[in-house]
């Protein structure tokens, strides 16, 4: 495809669905309002109208797949004959699942707790200092990047020479300066998963960070004054004062970043693959997608897994938007 | 006044010390994709500033060009690149030894012709008898190099790599990519919020739940869908409007949600006044609600864009990987398979990809950050 039909492609798109909000509007509003009937006629359509496409996107790409996973994780690699718990069976007996699972968890337990972590330090510092605005920019400016890009920028930190060339990975040049051997930091199991994690922290802390700077303003500056004429010291202000206050702030924080961590593929796709013992569910799903033709049972089993880390995250909203709707 | 002390001295060290972690990579990336790829091979991106000794290898021209002139055949030629900037310190004629002339020396063949060089890299190869060879020989040179930085690798990885056209592309996926969601969802956010409706509720529940439904459960079945359909009807399966919509279904309930949550904080009374004045929702959406959520928009709008433009599984799963669809982070990759000793290519393809979300993050950061504080939550 050429760019000009690319971008003519691009055009009629969009223009596509603002024609089909205008124009069936547009008949509507000619049509009804002339009398009672009409008007609750025009009102009924109208929802149909308004919702259709959404609807229909919501169906196709969420509610429908989801039951499809899970109905193709009880069926072969074609998804045509039924095999009960099969699939589940050779992941639970799989040592790249373990391993894959295994790695999840680290991922879990290290990412969202750190990046959170640095998230609150950073704001509270930056916000009692006057070039603390610039820093967050910086900080946060990782966010805006995508994660293979964020893998390029690391690699070339972690890129290994042998020891008799000139390093070029600032990694290895400073531990070469240290006068210890260079490293192929990538390539050492285990150890290379924290070093995977440190792009994903990276990244995640200018997130941590926006939400506690906002947060932080709404804290009453009287307590915090009278703490301070009382004389406790910035260090306890924050463990006795701010971390309480922000317990909820907190909380919202570390389950966003567990949600995308959960679900994390770019950085290890581009970075090891999935070699050297890095590999996490998402891409041992994306690897059985296309391994050997493709086995749909074994993706979506992998999917499932996924999915089941989110369900007590997606039960606390339903039942927080429950309680909001009461009110 | 200000008073001055520990504590402040120490917190501004941290932020420092937190902030030039954080930049370094970045920065690092940026000069490197500005160097000069010779250099940019053997040096670290920190010395990009001092002058580097360099370690090359020439051949000199063949008998082609070879001159007669004072009684000896001579071949004259020069090594470097005019303005270069490098400066011979030493060379050799044998790859064992390539420190052992100095300028002014005389480097003498086995066959007795004779080479001298100067410090900026001409040479003057003579010989008593004509030479016979089509190549010449090799000269081993040794070169301080100045700071050279050019925009060289921008022009290669632009036109010869394919990242000119991936950057084409990925725009062709992420701008309908955003607005299909943002025009379809601002109406179904709005009939949630202020249409009555049997089912509103449990609607609204749906789209909670499916703010943080992975987006793996959806490929297996998406992907399925798309072969059929592109069997039945003769068409590629892979194709930009199938990835739009995927994005679509994808950035769905997030955009919805956090549109939502804007026009409840709308007043009803604004409404129910133009409802009274006869307006139809239609005409309450163009003239009343477009205009007021223009800001919530912009947030809505940077954040799927952002998404889009970055997003690697959607593009690799629903795309192929072919110069006329392929997406900038999959050709980063493919790139970082292939030429991942290139550290040239690698640097600036990767600056080339930020440039875009860089540009919308320094420009309307404002907005960016009000998006994601007002709920960032995604599938």
């Amino acid at each position: 495809m050429t760019i000009l039909n690319l971008l003519f492609v691009v055009f009629l798109g969009i223009l596509f669905f603002i024609a089909y909000f205008h124009i069936s509007n547009y008949l509507l509003d000619s049509y009804g309002g002339k009398s009672v009937k009409r008007y609750n006629f025009e009102n009924s359509i109208r929802v149909i109208v308004f919702i259709a496409p959404a609807f229909i996107v919501l169906f196709i790409f969420i509610l429908y797949p989801v039951f499809e996973t899970i109905r193709l994780s009880f069926y072969d690699k074609f998804g045509r004959e039924f095999v009960g718990l099969y699939n589940y069976k050779w992941a639970i007996n799989d040592p790249e699942f373990r391993r894959s699972i295994l790695n999840n968890l680290v991922w879990l337990l290290v990412v969202p707790t750190l990046s959170t972590f640095f998230g609150l330090v950073i704001a509270n510092l930056a916000d009692r200092i006057w070039w603390g605005s610039i820093a967050k920019s910086i900080i946060f400016m990782p966010m805006a990047i995508s994660f293979v890009g964020a893998g390029v920028i690391w690699k070339f930190i972690y890129e290994y020479r042998g020891p008799d060339n000139t390093q070029i990975g600032l990694l290895n040049a400073i531990i070469v300066s240290l006068d210890y051997e260079p490293q192929a930091w990538l390539t050492i199991p285990i150890w290379n998963n924290f070093f995977l994690m440190a792009i994903m922290i990276w990244i995640q802390t200018g997130l941590a960070l926006v939400i506690f700077s906002a947060a932080l303003r709404s804290i009453p500056k009287e307590m915090l004054e009278a703490a301070r004429i009382d004389g406790a010291s910035e260090l306890k202000i924050f463990f006795s004062i701010i971390i309480p206050y922000l317990e909820q702030t907190i909380l919202v924080i570390w389950t966003l970043i567990t949600i995308i961590v959960l679900r994390i593929f770019d950085i290890i796709f581009a970075m090891t693959n999935g070699e050297w013992q890095t590999g996490v569910l998402a891409n041992l799903m994306y690897d059985w997608m296309f391994r050997g033709g493709g086995d749909s049972g074994r993706g979506s089993v992998l999917a499932i897994v996924i999915m089941i880390g989110v369900i007590p995250i997606l039960a606390w909203n339903l039942y927080k938007h429950r309680q909001e709707q009461k009110i | 006044m200000k008073k001055i002390s520990l504590s402040s001295i120490l917190s501004q060290l941290l932020l420092l010390f937190f902030v030039i972690i954080w930049i370094i990579p970045t920065f690092g990336l940026f000069i490197s994709s500005l160097r000069d790829k010779d250099l940019l091979a053997i040096s670290g991106w920190w010395t990009a500033l001092t002058t580097t000794e360099i370690n090359e290898i020439y051949r000199m021209s063949g008998m082609e060009s070879q001159i007669e002139e004072d009684g000896y055949f001579k071949i004259k030629g020069t090594l470097f690149k005019e303005n270069s900037g490098k400066k011979i310190e030493s060379f050799g004629i044998n790859s064992k030894k390539i420190n052992e002339f100095k300028i002014g020396d005389i480097a003498i063949f086995k066959d007795e012709s004779e080479v001298i060089l100067d410090e900026n890299g001409n040479y003057e190869w003579r010989s008593k008898s004509e030479f016979q060879k089509k190549k010449g020989k090799r000269l081993f040179t040794t070169s301080l190099s100045p700071p050279s930085f050019t925009f060289e690798n921008y022009r290669e990885v632009l036109f010869k790599e394919g990242i000119g056209r991936a950057f084409v592309n990925t725009m062709a996926v992420a701008l309908p990519s955003t607005l299909i969601p943002l025009i379809i969802c601002s109406f179904f956010a709005y009939s949630l919020t202020w249409m009555r409706f049997y089912g509103r509720d449990t609607l609204l529940a749906i789209i909670i739940a499916s703010l943080v439904v992975p987006l793996q459960m959806s490929l297996i079945p998406i992907l399925t869908i798309y072969n059929d359909f592109g069997a039945l009807f003769g068409v590629a399966a892979k194709s930009y409007p199938g990835v739009w919509m995927a994005h679509t279904g994808f950035g769905l309930a997030s955009t919805t949600f956090l549109l939502r949550n804007f026009l409840k904080s709308l007043p009803n009374e604004m409404m129910e006044a133009a409802k009274v004045d006869g307006a139809s929702h239609y005409d309450i959406f163009l003239r009343i609600i477009i205009p007021l959520s223009i800001p919530a928009f912009a947030s809505i709008f940077i954040l799927q864009f952002l998404w889009c433009w970055n997003d690697l599984l959607v593009g690799l799963v629903f795309l192929d990987q072919v110069p006329s669809e392929i997406i900038l982070t999959a050709k980063l990759k493919e790139l970082l398979g292939s030429r991942g000793e290139n550290w040239e290519i690698l640097t600036t393809g990767a600056f080339v990809s930020m440039t875009v979300p860089l540009f919308i993050f320094f420009a309307l950061q404002r907005y960016f950050i009000r998006g994601l504080v007002a709920g960032s939550v995604k599938g």
